[in-house]
């Protein structure tokens, strides 16, 4: 993180101490397999993971699946990113509207999205479109709350000068407006993205036929315990890797600027 | 102006709010009545306002709610511990900051709640997983937030400790964590928001517990209106919940 501040010696410290950590970890971990104390089928050993790893990521199944949720999650994004990135735009513009609506959005931030599941199985059905409505529904509160935000955070400073330039309402948008809004749209979205992936995957958890969250509850209902951390590993990895990736795009360095 | 005034024109966006809500509300009503939307998908909202009174009588509603805020409070103290604890060992040690940092931030970013099923076998359907889901949930924001506010103490304030050769410990207990207070609540409330959504969450998968478990019956009864209106009890519960931690944070904030 502070690469620039450190000096050269500090880092190989910093690094030596985090391979140290993690044998210990993967250690602690075989020792309590190996020993038995805890169930066994709750620990189990690293090789029995690493097995149904392999397994799993050389089996066409699951690449079916994966791609089954990707495009659920990739779906609630899109619809509900847009809603949220108008809805946010609006509130942003319009004072009055923001004071009367945002409040709302606000409250019903924070409320757990997952008990409208029974809701959407009733309105989109039992299949992908209630999993995307889920993510949809999940993801839209955080961006739109996010670009609402950033919205009236714009630097006047920046408004004033398009206007003395005469600029156009699309000139406004394209050169000043989006421009400002970048970090705040990026940052909605990357916090929507958790969250879409989060409501997608608990709704397959809940009832589904496909997708990562059933090939869980499939584990789960098997006690394959090796397979369902091998898809927790994946699952994380592949989270963790999109936050990044948005992330890096938006030149967001942590999660203390959301 | 006076201030009577002032305040009517400050209420005038929340009034239109309010009426926004009840007038979408009345246009369903009305579609329903009229047969245009469909009556098994939503119900209508008088019936929801009417299913209320069952609800409470029936399905001990109150007993449920006080189900869930008793995880809650539980979650919310170990939270407050372990978080608090845990922050504080990495802020006294900057080498392990230094190399855990990063994993805890992009932790909070990982799907935790996913983990249920392996707390599932763990603990059985118990509380124990409901509160422990909760309490993982909401560590990552409270541990960096405690990091933040320790490291954030101002040098006037740690350079008066030391003008009066405070220990270690009584620098700690004395200045920092005062000065630390404010930012260690805000991740405690951050951390607390994502507890609830994973404990009411949790509950409604694993159909055990509280209000999540009646959403989860009632929708399996088919029972329309009951459902929406428990839903409409989980939103009322995480406002007030959300209310109570602003208000929380503003007391401590000026004690």
């Amino acid at each position: 993180m502070n690469a620039h501040t450190a000096t050269h010696p500090h880092n190989r410290a910093v690094t030596l101490l985090r391979l140290i950590l993690l044998a210990s970890l993967l250690a602690a971990w075989e020792i309590l397999a190996q020993s038995g104390w805890l169930y066994r089928d709750v620990v189990p050993s690293l090789l029995s993971i690493g097995c149904a790893l392999a397994s799993l990521l050389s089996s066409p199944d699951y690449y079916f699946h994966l791609s089954v949720t990707v495009l659920e999650i990739a779906g609630a994004l899109a619809i509900g990113g847009t809603i949220g990135v108008l809805t946010g735009l609006v509130l942003g513009a319009n004072p009055f509207a923001g004071r009367a609506i945002e409040p709302y959005i606000y409250y019903l931030g924070p409320t757990p999205k997952i008990i409208f599941f029974p809701i959407m199985i009733m309105w989109f059905g039992v299949g992908p479109g209630s999993k995307i409505a889920m993510g949809a529904v999940s993801c839209f509160f955080p961006i739109a709350l996010s670009v609402a935000a950033g919205m009236r955070q714009i630097d006047p400073v920046l408004i004033r000068v398009g206007r003395s330039f005469r600029a156009q309402a699309w000139q406004m948008a394209w050169k000043i407006y989006l421009p400002a809004m970048r970090h705040p749209i990026l940052n909605g979205v990357r916090l929507g993205l958790g969250i879409a992936i989060i409501g997608t995957l608990l709704a397959e958890t809940k009832l589904s036929n496909r997708g990562i969250g059933h090939l869980i509850m499939r584990a789960y209902s098997v006690f394959d315990m090796p397979k369902m951390y091998a898809l927790l590993i994946i699952l994380f990895a592949l989270a963790i890797g999109a936050n990044a990736i948005v992330g890096r795009i938006g030149g967001l360095d942590t999660i203390r600027r959301s | 102006m006076n201030a009577a005034a002032a305040m009517m024109l400050r209420s005038v966006p929340a009034a239109v709010g309010l009426a926004l809500f009840l007038g979408l509300a009345g246009v369903a009503e009305i579609l329903l009545r009229f047969g245009v939307l469909n009556r098994f998908v939503v119900p209508p909202p008088s019936d929801i306002a009417a299913s209320f009174g069952r609800l409470f009588a029936e399905e001990h509603l109150l007993t449920r709610f006080l189900a869930t805020s008793q995880e809650c409070l539980y979650a919310m103290v170990l939270l407050a511990i372990i978080g608090v604890a845990a922050g504080t060992a990495l802020q006294q040690m900057p080498l392990l900051r230094r190399a855990c940092e990063t994993w805890i931030a992009s932790l909070a970013s990982a799907p935790i709640v996913l983990m249920y099923p392996l707390f599932l076998v763990i603990f059985g359907r118990s509380n124990a997983t409901i509160i422990v889901m909760g309490v993982i949930a909401g560590l990552p924001p409270v541990i960096l937030k405690t990091v933040e506010g320790l490291s954030g103490t101002r040098k006037v304030l740690l350079d008066v400790g030391r003008s009066f050769s405070l220990t270690r410990r009584q620098m700690f207990l004395k200045i920092m964590l005062p000065a630390a207070l404010p930012t260690i609540f805000v991740g405690l409330r951050l951390g607390l928001i994502f507890s609830l959504i994973n404990i009411v969450g949790v509950e409604f998968l694993i159909n055990f517990g509280g209000l999540g478990q009646l959403i989860n019956d009632l929708a399996e009864r088919y029972d329309l209106p009951g459902m929406y209106a428990t839903i409409v009890f989980v939103i009322l519960v995480s406002v007030l919940f959300f209310l109570a931690t602003e208000r929380l944070e503003r007391w401590v904030g000026r004690a």
